[in-house]
């Protein structure tokens, strides 16, 4: 894997591989010294263009517990409010020769664009309202490891729709992993042709009581400016996921940051059912195999002269399936 | 006195030609030619038309071979983006006219949204000046229908077209306030021209950057619905209707704008419509990879739009294929699409994408192509070119058996983004006579003088 850009890049067994590395750094997060020098001597670079302290201090402990070097580069405060392009900002970071960049930004396709303008392997972290790769798979990986497996699982996803960029990758990674997707919310919010991406669409919660696992999505405030609802009360009135909703054998994900009394009421967020928790854990875990497929597989420039002897360019001279890389041989996925 | 919207050509090199086509075959659906003949031009005027292998050159007439090419009458594009004055490091009025040359074009229009924008006489005055010396074909200007393009104001319309205007229009934005527009075409009563609509209702279109439906949804890009179009098409054809004005129908782009167009004619209203070839070629599907180029206002359609808008350039409801010339400097385009401004370029390419796509394949006959791409002339009430004896010369000599593909060579234009970058074609504009003069010669082609 050169770049992760779109939850379509992974095929089913490209999501296995990745949940499977994730779950083998598990044990890395209970150790005093959570660090294994898989990275070491690799750089990856944060450029965030929109504000996120979730998703950017996640990638930045994953790449931190890999060893690698970690530069954050967030665009506000930055030459960008001069003016400067995205190709230009790219490129002159591309000029430290990072191994990684972790890219967020407010616009559809950017990630991939910036591809062309540097030979570092490019995550997409978010891309406008396009896709968010990591969340389908750090939630796919939070199933699995509940569930075991998620075929034929039934999953409704509530809410605002429109704008999401973790449902379109949701939907579709949670479909290549065998689960029945469907997504609810007002007609506003809900583009007909959101059946495109193959889901069910539903626009009232009545036959909620099927899914097996509700996945409701950030309702944010500005939608009631923009008037895509009328107000926050009658949104929560039909669409709030509450204890008076959600099933007792019904599980309960959101991607956080949670608005409490809007699409969750605060008792199912702090609920049993509630695996919001384990979707933040599962945040670093995720990000960490994905960062390492990246660059193991060979992504960005070559390891510097001095790099490391176990590092992934010798790993990758190896005929597959041989050694483990790591230096701790019982990180390697069962 | 109104002065002759078209301004002549006047840059270096303009000089009345002196040419011998000969066994060229002629087709000029509007003066009923489809044969081969000898074409002979002297002093800028087509002077005579023989039989094929009729005529010998005169001494000092260069003699073409035209066996196995097409002479038609030179197109005119009512709808271009020549970018000055203020945006000339996108296209200048040389640079523009070159590039329509280059697409057998022997004149254009170009549309007021420059900057500042063309709302005044003495603006208009200059810029014609401007076009005197600079540009390589014949070009007449449009001047706003509002002032600043602000959609509030009328333009001192009647000025205007003293000035030379050949006719309005606030392309790029469309004409919101009903009233305003319906004042515009009361006025045209007094001064004339056309008023030519860019129709988007913005309360539907607001922060789309492509057309709304599955693959907009796909990719999460807001998306401007089709009917943002359709239903400005409807009202204004119908207070056109009322006020008995005359209106031309910018850049149509789905099945919806192409029905209110056909049912105002059929109730008689003075409207006409124009298609691009970017949506007579292209879906959008092509968006799909996020190609900035794909990017245009109004945004690719359906393959139903697609269909709708060829059958209308079929039965004769659009009456010209207008290419909506937009160009962008490369580091405008080079953005993430939601960002990238909007416009492809298209005069070189016009041609051989609607010949190849649409001619080729059987779809529409090569004559309607022809017909629609002079179609343009008569709406803005310029003289349409013909290929008959006693006209100047205003002609196209195209080889339609030669591949070649769009952008391979660079362009004439300023500014490369032209959705069919990369493409390969059939169909080569060698020559281009406008008014009179050689306005483009294709660089390989070999001419012999006799």
């Amino acid at each position: 894997m050169k770049h992760l850009l779109s939850i379509e890049d992974l095929d089913r067994a490209g999501i296995e591989r990745l949940c499977d590395r994730a779950a083998s750094f598990a044990e890395v997060a209970d150790r005093p010294i959570k660090k294994v020098p898989a990275l070491r001597g690799r750089t990856v670079l944060n450029l965030f263009y929109e504000s996120s302290t979730r998703t950017r201090s996640s990638f930045e402990l994953a790449a931190k517990r890999l060893s690698a070097d970690v530069v954050n580069f967030a665009a506000s405060g930055s030459s960008v409010e001069k003016g400067e392009s995205l190709r230009d900002t790219v490129q002159t970071l591309a000029a430290h020769r990072p191994h990684a960049i972790v890219v967020r930004t407010p616009w559809a396709g950017a990630s991939k664009l910036i591809t062309q303008w540097t030979d570092a392997a490019i995550v997409n972290a978010g891309d406008g309202q396009h896709e968010h790769p990591t969340q389908a798979l750090l939630d796919i990986y939070t199933l699995r490891s509940r569930l075991g497996s998620l075929d034929g699982l039934n999953v409704w996803v509530v809410g605002d729709v429109r704008h999401s960029r973790v449902a379109r990758s949701l939907v579709l990674g949670l479909q290549t992993m065998g689960a029945q997707v469907t997504v609810a919310g007002p007609p506003t919010l809900v583009p007909a042709e959101i059946a495109v991406l193959g889901c069910d669409v539903r626009y009232t919660l009545d036959d909620l009581p099927q899914a097996d696992v509700v996945y409701a999505l950030r309702m944010q405030n500005e939608r009631m400016k923009q008037a895509y609802v009328p107000s926050i009360r009658e949104y929560a009135a039909e669409y709030q996921i509450s204890s008076r909703r959600l099933g007792a054998r019904q599980l309960l994900m959101h991607p956080g940051p949670v608005n409490r009394g809007v699409e969750l009421a605060g008792d199912v967020v702090d609920g049993p059912q509630s695996l919001i928790l384990d979707q933040v854990r599962a945040g670093v875990l995720v990000r960490m195999a994905v960062l390492y497929e990246v660059l193991a597989s060979g992504g960005g420039p070559s390891s510097p002269p001095d790099g490391p002897p176990d590092g992934p360019e010798r790993r990758r001279r190896r005929p597959s399936g041989g050694r483990d890389p790591f230096n701790n041989p019982e990180l390697h996925p069962a | 006195m109104s002065l002759n919207p078209l301004v002549r050509a006047g840059g270096p090199g303009i000089d009345d030609a002196d040419v011998l086509v000969r066994r060229v075959h002629v087709l000029d659906p509007r003066a009923g030619v489809d044969a081969p003949h000898d074409v002979l031009v002297r002093a800028g005027v087509i002077a005579e038309i023989g039989e094929p292998g009729g005529l010998t050159a005169p001494d000092g007439v260069e003699e073409v071979d035209g066996e196995g090419l097409h002479l038609f009458p030179g197109f005119v594009d009512p709808h271009v983006h020549l970018r000055t004055p203020g945006q000339e490091y996108k296209e200048d009025l040389e640079t523009g006219t070159r590039s329509a040359a280059a697409g057998g074009y022997v004149a254009v229009v170009a549309m007021p949204n420059t900057s500042p924008v063309v709302d005044s006489s003495s603006l208009l005055g200059s810029l014609r000046d401007l076009a005197s010396r600079l540009a390589r074909i014949p070009v007449g200007f449009t001047a706003a229908i509002t002032l600043g393009l602000e959609g509030t104001h009328l333009t001192e319309m009647n000025e205007l077209r003293q000035a030379g205007a050949v006719g309005f229009t606030d392309d790029g934005r469309p004409v919101t306030d009903a009233g305003v527009l319906r004042k515009a075409i009361q006025y045209q009563r007094l001064c004339g021209g056309v008023i030519a609509l860019h129709e988007e209702d913005p309360s539907l279109s607001a922060g789309g950057a492509m057309r709304e439906g599955s693959v907009s949804a796909r990719l999460g890009i807001a998306g401007v619905p089709w009917l943002s179009e359709s239903t400005m098409v409807a009202r204004d054809a119908a207070i056109a209707g009322y006020e008995g004005g005359r209106l031309h129908f910018q850049h149509l782009s789905c099945v919806a704008s192409v029905d209110a167009l056909r049912a105002a004619k059929a109730q008689g209203f003075k409207v006409s419509g124009e298609a691009s070839p970017h949506h007579l070629c292209l879906t959008h599907e092509a968006v799909r990879d996020l190609d900035t180029s794909m990017k245009m206002n109004p945004p690719l359609g359906f393959e139903g739009d697609r269909q709708a808008l060829i059958e209308g350039v079929r039965d004769g409801t659009i009456e010209t294929i207008a290419t909506d010339h937009a160009p962008h400097a490369r580091d405008e385009k080079e953005m993430p699409f939601e960002q990238a401004p909007m416009g492809t370029t298209g005069l070189e390419s016009a041609f051989a994408a609607v010949y190849s796509e649409l001619v080729r394949p059987g779809v529409l006959p090569l004559a309607t192509v022809v017909d629609r791409l002079i179609g343009g002339a008569a709406l803005m009430d310029l003289p349409t070119p013909r290929v008959a004896v006693g006209e100047r010369a205003n002609l196209c000599l195209v080889d339609l058996e030669r591949e070649w593909t769009v952008g391979a060579d660079g362009y004439e234009s300023k500014s490369g983004n032209c959705c069919f970058d990369g493409r390969t074609f059939h169909g080569r504009v060698l020559m281009t006579v406008a008014d009179g003069a050689v306005a483009y010669r294709e660089r390989s082609f070999a001419v012999h003088a006799a």
